[in-house]
């Protein structure tokens, strides 16, 4: 099997991927939005043109706003992030946002209190650690039977190492489009992320089911083969399905990030990088990682 | 003879035997054909009662427009049972308001909410489909209830008691502000009247405080046969005579009560004695023109998804692939069932969740028929290559589905509304497709009945670039 003769190499490949999307977390940072942080965002759409953004701004800061953002949207709109209103600003808000014959209407506000911000990010983190950890009991579980010649936890510890290449990928992505787009992590990125986990655990354990059967089937025939082979001939015998699967997800979700609504098109990019990185992972870093780690304890052994 | 016999014998045991078989492989096909009607059918339905309106699609305020408003509650005057009750007389109260302003299908929900934010709170959640200025939402929302009592007019005296739907317009015509107010109840209580001439009759049992008990007694001795209103926010709740003076300060609302209706009214009553404070926490307003775009988007994006994707499919697997996408669309169809019955309430990230279904859904099919051309490469004939090919494959669909379960059941929980819908999408996708993907498919390519080892038919099964 190629892949697994040249795993050194797809290590290789796989440490720049992983280390520019740590570059990219590092130089850009992660901006969390509303949802997160508490606060205030406002989608504002005009008639006709809409007016300067220096306009709005004098506006807004004339009515009392503070630490608020102004960034265009669509034609002929804003998306306005400020801290919490007060009644009569909120009740004020078209007008104040109206600027010269410009009528503003609020197509959407959302207003987040900060425990209900606090809650939700806490929440985020343990979501995410309950899926982690789910998962590594599941495949532990699910692979109990198999001990020979790696026990089943290292299955498990490796779907898992696996998994946080396909989390950092569209992190750093993430990252670097906030920086260009003003996409902000929200609990619709959270899903995402989540999602990803699900999915390319997913391709990991029917590339690692395969090796396992393989090693059943060598087992009752009384075959004697190589790890490195049995694993190698499992990844041949799935790649297909592996790259068709995400093929079909891949242009479902095209067609939601191209045409889809506004609102879950950041969603779905995130999907799509994350859903490519699985993919990505579980051909080229899974399977030669369970390879090498056997290769070093049959080494260790000696 | 005897040969003759034996002969006759074997033509019918042949005959029996073809028989057999052609009925066995009519009833594949009966299946087969059972299920593309069903499919059909279930389409048409589904189509139907969307049309008709008698089962429409439920849509979430982001794509419906509207208001959501959180508020917390200051329990901290209360304790234990006491929190359980006045929350639930708190949403029947706010209810009250919102059935008042005429909003279609509002939601009025209690929630334990701050757990992770290291504070409990009592939670009010407010979901007012339509309207989509906050401002207005939250004027309609209102402040604390308000418990109040009011006389009827002497001269209203034969006017029929206005219930429900009564605008205050025509309540300050008939009635008058009572000396007593609602601070002056110190608690309602439901009781059970027994003894002679009463079946166990449910009542309600006012208990004032000093204050109240004075102001009441002189009330009462005063104004002996006029109805006496009691209304929360306005409106009335219960409008008993006045039978007889009462000094004692407790008063005993007897009447045509079920259980029921007598505990609900205590529970009002106390409620108002006791108001909670609420504080609004959080709003999210969606407008109508942005939630129709959005429907409008994902409608297009989910059909350009099934479309992509059968393309893709029907080209790679061939034959296999055809049937796929019949499975693919029996699975979308039987979702779409399941969202206009159960119903589900579909927000812009549950759309997203569906189109991402349709691009996994027929990852079974795909797994199943990499086994099976696997199990045709190593010789076997074409119906047991696909009957092979689905047992072997069964064990990974399984295991796989479950990864993506554990996520959707961990999303439900960990979600907001928004979030809930989308995890509740994946789950009932991830649940259905595997269902159609096994079940259908397998009925369908069976039903074929592959068995010759034409050329044709061997590239029909065979998949991607190979002869």
């Amino acid at each position: 099997m190629f892949i697994i003769k040249n795993r050194n190499v797809f290590f290789g490949i796989t440490a720049i991927i992983a280390a520019l999307s740590i570059a990219s977390l590092s130089f850009f940072g992660l901006q969390f939005g509303t949802d997160f942080t508490g606060g205030t965002l406002v989608e504002i759409r005009y008639d006709g043109t809409r007016p300067a953004p220096e306009a709005i701004m004098q506006n807004l800061d004339n009515a009392g706003f503070e630490g608020f953002s102004v960034r265009e949207t669509g034609e002929n709109g804003y998306i306005i992030r400020a801290s919490q209103l007060s009644d009569d600003q909120r009740g004020s808000l078209s007008a104040t946002l109206s600027h010269q014959g410009g009528t503003a209407e609020v197509v959407r506000l959302t207003e987040i209190g900060p425990t209900i911000g606090t809650e939700l990010r806490n929440k985020a983190f343990i979501a995410l650690g309950l899926v982690l950890l789910c998962i590594l009991f599941f495949i532990a579980f699910a692979f109990r039977k198999v001990s020979e010649p790696i026990s089943s936890w290292i299955y498990g510890l490796i779907a898992l190492i696996t998994l946080g290449f396909d989390v950092l990928i569209p992190v750093g992505f993430f990252a670097f489009l906030g920086n260009f787009t003003g996409a902000s992590v929200d609990t619709l990125f959270v899903t995402a992320v989540l999602t990803i986990l699900g999915y390319s655990v997913h391709d990991t354990i029917v590339v690692f089911d395969r090796t396992r059967e393989n090693l059943r089937l060598n087992h009752e025939h009384n075959r004697r083969e190589d790890f490195e082979h049995t694993a190698g001939r499992a990844l041949g015998q799935t790649i297909t399905r592996s790259i068709n699967t995400s093929m079909t997800t891949l242009v479902a979700l095209a067609a939601l990030y191209l045409i889809g609504p506004e609102s879950t098109q950041d969603f779905a990019l995130t999907l799509l990088v994350g859903i490519i990185a699985g993919t990505y992972s579980s051909i080229f870093f899974a399977t030669p990682l369970l390879v090498a780690y056997e290769k070093w304890r049959k080494n260790r052994k000696k | 003879m005897i040969i003759l016999y034996q002969g006759l014998a074997l033509i019918i045991v042949a005959i029996v035997r073809i028989i057999r078989i052609l009925l066995a492989m009519l009833q594949r096909r009966l299946i087969a054909l059972i299920i593309l009607l069903a499919g059909v059918g279930l389409g048409w339905f589904v189509y139907n009662s969307q049309v008709t309106g008698s089962h429409p699609f439920k849509l979430g305020l982001d794509l419906y427009g509207g208001t959501q408003l959180v508020y917390r509650a200051d329990t901290v005057a209360l304790q234990g049972a006491d929190v359980v009750d006045s929350m639930e007389a708190l949403r029947d109260t706010i209810e009250r308001r919102v059935n008042l302003f005429g909003v279609s299908e509002p939601i009025v929900q209690t929630e334990r909410g701050g757990t992770f934010a290291g504070d409990p709170e009592q939670r009010l959640i407010v979901e007012l489909p339509g309207v989509t200025d906050t401002q207005e939402a939250i004027r309609l929302i209102g402040q604390t209830p308000v418990l109040e009592f009011r006389m009827l007019k002497k001269e209203a005296e034969s006017v029929e008691i206005p219930s429900e739907g009564a605008t205050p317009e025509m309540i300050n015509e008939l009635f008058e502000r009572a000396a007593i107010t609602g601070k002056d109840l110190a608690s309602a209580e439901l009781q059970f009247q027994t003894g002679a001439g009463y079946a166990n009759t449910p009542v309600v049992v006012l208990n004032f405080n000093s204050e109240g008990t004075k102001i009441f007694a002189e009330l009462t001795r005063d104004n002996v046969g006029r109805y006496f209103g009691i209304f929360l926010d306005g409106v009335p709740i219960s409008v008993p005579v006045i039978q007889e003076a009462i000094p004692n300060g407790t008063a005993v609302i007897s009447g045509s009560f079920n259980p029921e209706s007598a505990k609900e009214l205590a529970r009002n009553l106390n409620y108002g004695a006791l108001p909670v404070p609420i504080e609004l926490i959080s709003t999210q307003t969606v407008s109508g023109t942005l939630g129709e775009k959005a429907v409008q988007d994902g409608i297009f994006a989910g059909l350009w998804g099934i479309c992509l994707v059968a393309l893709f499919m029907t080209l790679w697997y061939r034959l296999p692939g055809l049937i796929a996408v019949v499975a693919l669309a029996m699975y979308v169809v039987l979702v779409l069932l399941l969202f206009q019955w159960i119903p589900v309430t579909l927000t812009a990230a549950g759309i997203a969740a569906l189109i991402l279904s349709i691009g996994m859904a027929v990852d079974a099919n795909i797994l199943i028929f990499e086994r099976t051309k696997e199990e045709l490469a190593s010789g076997k004939s074409a119906s047991d290559a696909i009957h092979d090919g689905f047992s072997r494959a069964w064990l990974s669909i399984r295991d796989s589905n479950i990864s993506s379960m554990i996520t959707a059941v961990i999303l439900f929980w960990f979600g907001t509304s928004l979030i809930k819908g989308f995890a509740l999408v994946f789950g009932l996708g991830v649940l259905v497709s595997m269902l159609t993907a096994i079940t259908v498919s397998r009925t369908l390519l069976m039903a074929l009945g592959v068995e010759s080892k034409s050329p044709t038919m061997r590239f029909l099964l065979g998949s991607g670039y190979t002869k």
